[in-house]
């Protein structure tokens, strides 16, 4: 299996406080990797240390082999690495067709981003039917669809999602988790940051803990949904 | 005749109101601060033309293209020398040091050019005489609206139409967002500050056209007439702008003509205070609540 992200001993501050502590995770080209843990135990700061976000204290975040952590931020993405992030971040103001092309700005192909427009609106429908609202007054749901929308239109050959079920209806929670094992099929690897740690681990080759700043555990999805720590822990059982 | 007179004199000052309200407006919505030297990079401007045309003899042309030439590399450099440093600092340094950066190019100007009122040469003269010559419009004034509607039309283009200035509504929206989507967001500021700048300096030769008179702190003034006609229209809305700037350049003609010349500038507020009261975000501000 070849690695496509590579996590090594990652240290974030936010001021005096040390939010991650050398953390390393790997995620290899092809998987869906979860990484769970409760409120504040710091599964965002990765992510957004990862897209240049938040700046690195130490440790190396290495992309298709290449420093992200050396890298100016804007140039991830066109690197093939997309974030959708915590609370969707979706331009408001923009209509949908607008923030779907936004996802696709760095982009220089013309035709084939015409092309993946019309994917995406096939994908989810309902984005097609507001096409021209502002992103602003579409539902949570479908806001977190345009999310995940958006950054498909950028090619990515990573997808990081953060929390993509929070604030959903069950219903619609079933919905995203089946785009994304849709996407992941379609050969888009996958690193999940859930909450509902069920959902995470039911659809990941493997998974990560992570408590307080620090990974405390890992392995596959599968085996994790049945270890009783993680189940007294995060599944409620 | 003196209600139509009055009018156009109040649209043609509105104008010029408006192409600095438009350049305080795009950089509040991308940088969210209020760059209060905006009104001295204005001076700045004019101070160009008057040495180009006034001193020199150039044609007023290439006095204007040099003002926009200067006041737009001032604005990128201010912003990458003062502003830029502080991205990540609080509001109250950033808007202390906007106030220095005022300062600064204020003293400056006296240093190197004096602090005497000096006599502007117009780029433009006379006046077009309509109504037997009972209604008079001079040549300036009518330069200042059709330039405002140019940049009006051409702002709202550019941002709605171009890969760059949707970047510019990504990036005043959500810097973060933006940045994922491979936007360079110090570029983006950058940009704004020079377009912000650039339009200073048409502002500021046509201010100084119509009242030619230069100082120092020629631009203080209208700059924070400017900033009221933004936070009128809305501020970080570029119609918004717009409508602020030709709507306080009425306001104040007609409060001149028919309360009092020193009042002005209060009646002038006062009815900017009115407006807040009933709507907060200005006439054009947008509100769209975030769902969470
Ligand atoms: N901008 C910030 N400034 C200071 N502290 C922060 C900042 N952002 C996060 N933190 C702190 O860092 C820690 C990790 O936060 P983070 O948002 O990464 O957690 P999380 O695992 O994503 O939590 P949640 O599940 O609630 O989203 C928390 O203790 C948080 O309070
Ligand atoms: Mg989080």
């Amino acid at each position: 299996m070849k690695e496509i992200l590579k996590v090594t001993d990652l240290n974030v501050n936010y001021g005096a406080i040390h939010a991650i502590h050398g953390v390393s995770l790997t995620v290899n080209e092809g998987e869906i990797v979860s990484l769970i843990g409760a409120n504040g135990a710091g599964k965002t700061t990765i992510l957004h240390t990862i897209t240049g976000l938040t700046k690195a204290a130490g440790g190396s975040v290495l992309f298709g082999g290449t420093e992200l952590l050396a890298t100016e931020p804007h140039k991830i993405v066109a690197m093939g690495m997309a974030h959708v992030p915590e609370g969707r971040h979706v331009f408001a103001q923009m209509t949908v067709t607008e923030n779907l092309e936004m996802g696709a700005y760095f982009r220089k192909d013309k035709d084939q981003i015409e092309k993946d427009l019309a994917d995406v609106l096939r994908r989810f429908p309902r984005l097609k039917e507001r096409s021209r609202q502002l992103a602003g007054t579409l539902s949570g749901g479908e806001q977190q669809m345009l999310a995940v929308g958006r950054a498909l239109m950028s090619h990515p050959r990573i997808l990081l999602l953060d929390e993509p079920s929070m604030g959903l209806s069950p219903l619609l929670v079933k919905e995203i988790f089946t785009t994304i094992e849709d996407v992941n099929r379609e050969g888009v690897t996958i690193l999940l940051v859930e909450q509902n740690a069920k959902m995470a681990l039911s659809i990941a080759s493997r998974a990560y803990v992570l408590e307080t700043g620090s990974v405390v555990m890992e392995g596959e999805g599968k085996a994790m949904l049945r270890d009783d720590n993680v189940r007294k822990a995060y599944l409620g059982a | 005749m003196s209600f139509l007179s009055n009018i156009l004199t109040g649209v043609s000052l509105g104008s010029i109101y408006a192409i600095i309200a438009l350049g305080y407006t795009m950089v509040y919505g991308i940088a969210k601060m209020l760059n209060f030297a905006h009104g001295d990079v204005i001076m700045v401007g004019a101070f160009m033309c008057f040495f180009a045309t006034g001193r020199y003899g150039l044609p007023p042309l290439v006095s204007v293209l040099l003002a926009v030439v200067v006041c737009t590399a001032l604005g990128i450099l201010i912003e990458g020398l003062a502003y830029k440093p502080l991205r990540e600092a609080p509001s109250l340094a950033v808007l202390i040091t906007a106030i220095g950066v005022s300062y600064l190019l204020q003293n400056g100007a006296q240093l190197l050019w004096g602090a005497d009122t000096k006599t502007f040469t117009p780029i433009v003269s006379g006046s077009l005489s309509l109504v037997e010559g009972r209604l008079n419009i001079s040549y300036v004034s009518l330069l200042a609206m059709a330039c405002c509607l140019v940049v009006m039309v051409c702002l709202t283009l550019f941002t709605s139409r171009t890969r760059m200035g949707k970047a510019m509504r990504a990036c005043s929206e959500d810097k973060g967002a933006a940045q994922l989507m491979g936007i360079n967001v110090n570029s983006t500021i950058s940009m704004t500050f020079a377009i912000g700048s650039a339009l200073a300096a048409v502002a500021g030769v046509l201010m100084c056209s119509a009242y030619p008179v230069l100082s120092p702190t020629t631009g203080s003034l209208p700059g924070i007439r400017a900033f009221t006609a933004a936070v009128f229209g809305g501020i970080g809305s570029i119609p918004g702008a717009f409508l602020g700037g030709i709507l306080l350049g009425i306001i104040e003609t007609f409060a001149k003509a028919y309360i009092s010349t020193d009042l002005s500038d209060a009646v002038v507020f006062a009815v900017l205070i009115i407006v807040l009261l009933v709507k907060p975000a200005g006439l054009l501000g947008k509100y769209v609540p975030e769902k969470v």
